[in-house]
């Protein structure tokens, strides 16, 4: 028995800048994970990483992450998406401070 | 030190200009990532989990004014004020956009710096002891060997696929201050009977998921028979080493799976049928690279204002008593620069820090920088005259925490907070330990003690030789650290034993002052080190106060 599908996002690195994004549902790249579209469904996360890894030109590294629905949109499951939404512990750079 | 003549620096240049011709390529679509990716690895350009990074190396660690002066401006200009060493003497930027960082290996070019080879299946910067050139205790300075290997190395066509990196650490010292042990190939510089200066050949030493401690191949090396040794070792690796499983193609797995002995034979046999085309070239390179090595003209003269100001203010003489270490020229003290301050980020240097260290390393150090493995920044040459007026001046730039080899001068690696291959953090952790110990105000009386930490399994902050090492993984989508004692990374080199169940990150600080305070009641006194009550008494009592609980549960 294959495992239940849990909720995702697809998520990826911008080509310039190098910083996280992830894939919203009108096809932009919101370096502000809340904005990402929540997919529920397995087939339709086939459909978006697949469109996600054709935008060759624009984000590099692309993969799906388990997030579950918040307040005020997606949310990270796992502490490595979770620091990727904000940036290091050390400094505020990154999210933290720039979003 | 060695300065690039005109075929370094040429060569250096055009790699900047491939690179920049890349990365526009990639921008304009004409590159795929997966083009595009072993280009920028080749110039040391990784995607980490924030933003690219740059990785600098920093050949054996050694560094003139103009070039950590141009660190400074590289960090100004295109990152965001400051740098990070690392413990292969690299400078890490982490948060530079793609389309400048061909500006920045232009830069790093003007004062002949680059960043080939930090990354990939090659032979990565080599490193060395950070007081070589000055240390009391050593036989010769190891960075001419380590300057003819970097020029033998850099693109040598053989030697660009390995089957895996390659890294080679040298020491001119017995005392291994280079963690020689841990490398792929690790020098150690010794004496054969008759006096002759030659190394001690280490090979498949490492560390990452299958720690092993180098085996010696060769008690006794000449130096002129060093280059082509080295490229029979290589040469051997290449052929045999296991390219079908990344996780066993360093090779220290090859040595082990094909034995030393079968594996010395190989190296020999090669050797034999190369070491004829090593027509003295070679030799003739090193010596003249050894006349760019020639030390500095030190002064003659009496140091009476140190003495004077070590008994009369008590932070100097703390900082003195910790900070310096002994210089084989009369009269000279080799300073060590914490980067370490209490609650900071272990290796990371401000853009202005970095010119305070040029500067003063222009005005008292004889133009000499060293970046050690420890992450520290190293003036090799002080005159004890100028310690006092150094002091005072490291200190207004916060740079003169006295805690060089104590336990707050911990090795910890980017983990989590920066490194994409990461399982937890590792930085958080060091600065609660040395914030907490600072608390204590207990770290000189603890005295000499090691914390290495890194954040997954590849170890780059060395914790299986750390006195305690603290590796951070992920147990199920938790952090939670392992902690290994009795690590050695010195010349008699040990892995470190595990303790047992690993600690949460809040649990974490607790545990390892636990350890740290059942070392102060098991000593048998102040001048018995961690390390040595480790050995003496073994892991058992430090057991009993990490894990009271079960021990309870088996009364
Ligand atoms: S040890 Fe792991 S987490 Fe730390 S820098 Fe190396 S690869 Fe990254």
């Amino acid at each position: 028995m294959s495992r239940a599908f849990t909720p995702k996002v697809v998520t990826a690195n911008r080509l310039l800048e190098g910083d996280n994004v992830w894939l919203t549902e009108d096809d932009r790249w919101s370096p502000d994970m809340a904005e990402a579209e929540l997919i529920a469904d397995e087939a339709h996360a086939t459909i978006r990483l697949l469109f996600a890894q054709g935008q060759r030109n624009t984000v590099v590294g692309v993969y799906l992450i388990d997030a579950k629905e918040g307040r005020n949109g997606p949310e990270p499951v796992h502490f490595r998406e979770a620091f990727r939404t904000r940036g290091p512990s050390n400094y505020a750079h990154g999210k933290q401070v720039e979003l | 030190m060695y300065v690039y003549n005109d075929f370094d620096e040429a060569f250096v240049r055009e790699r900047a200009a491939q690179f920049r011709a890349q990365v526009e390529r990639r921008i304009d679509g004409s590159l795929t990532e997966d083009e595009f990716r072993p280009l920028r690895l080749m110039n040391g350009l990784y995607l980490q989990l924030h933003a690219y990074m740059l990785r600098v190396a920093i050949p054996y660690g050694t560094l003139n004014p103009s070039q950590m002066r141009q660190l400074a401006y590289i960090a100004d200009r295109w990152d965001k004020g400051y740098g990070h060493w690392t413990t292969r003497q690299n400078i890490q930027y982490n948060w530079p956009v793609l389309k400048d960082v061909p500006d920045m290996l232009d830069a790093l070019a003007e004062v002949g710096m680059h960043a080939i080879q930090t990354s990939g299946n090659t032979i990565r910067n080599v490193t060395a002891d950070h007081f070589a050139g000055a240390a009391a205790d050593e036989i010769e300075d190891p960075r001419p060997v380590a300057e003819l290997l970097r020029q033998w190395s850099t693109d040598h066509p053989e030697f660009q696929f390995l089957p895996r990196k390659f890294k080679i650490a040298i020491t001119g010292s017995p005392n291994d201050r280079a963690v020689t042990k841990a490398h792929d190939i690790g020098l150690r510089m010794v004496r054969s009977d008759a006096g002759e200066p030659g190394f001690e050949v280490i090979v498949g030493g490492g560390l990452g998921r299958t720690p092993m401690i180098g085996k010696v191949i060769r008690d006794f090396l000449p130096k002129a028979d060093l280059l082509p040794y080295c490229e029979a070792i290589v040469s051997v690796y290449n052929v045999l080493g296991r390219r079908d499983n990344k996780y066993k193609a360093r090779i220290k797995i090859t040595v082990f799976e094909n034995g030393l002995e079968n594996f010395a034979e190989l190296v020999e046999a090669r050797y034999a049928e190369i070491r004829p085309a090593f027509t003295g070239v070679d030799l003739d390179i090193l010596k003249a690279i050894e006349a760019q090595f020639a030390p500095p003209s030190f002064r003659d003269a009496p140091s009476a204002g140190y003495e004077a100001a070590h008994l009369a203010n008590p932070a100097f003489r703390s900082w003195a008593d910790t900070n310096l270490a002994a210089h084989k020229a009369e009269g000279y003290a080799i300073v060590s620069i914490s980067i370490k301050k209490h609650g900071a980020t272990p290796g990371d240097a401000t853009s202005h820090q970095m010119r305070v260290m040029a500067d003063l390393a222009e005005k008292y150090g004889h133009g000499e920088l060293r970046l050690s493995h420890e992450q520290n920044v190293i003036l090799p040459h002080v005159h004890k005259s100028d310690l006092p007026a150094l002091y005072q001046a490291l200190r207004e730039a916060d740079l003169a925490t006295a805690n060089i080899g104590l336990i707050s001068d911990i090795i910890a690696c980017p983990g989590m907070d920066y490194c994409a291959l990461a399982t937890a953090r590792s930085i958080p952790i060091a600065q609660e330990i040395a914030v907490r110990f600072d608390e204590l105000k207990l770290e000189h009386e603890i005295g000499p003690l090691k914390i290495k930490i890194s954040g997954c399994i590849n170890a780059c902050g060395h914790h299986h030789v750390g006195h305690i090492g603290i590796l951070g993984l992920d147990r199920a989508g938790v952090e939670n650290y392992q902690v290994t004692l009795g690590g050695d990374g010195t010349e008699e080199a040990v892995i470190g034993e595990k303790t047992g169940p690993g600690f949460s990150a809040e649990e974490i600080l607790p545990a390892i002052e636990r350890i740290v305070l059942a070392y102060l009641d098991l000593r048998t006194s102040p001048e018995e080190t961690f390390l040595e009550t480790f050995r003496r008494l073994g892991m058992e009592p430090f057991k009993a106060v990490l894990y009271p609980e079960e021990k309870a549960d088996a009364a």
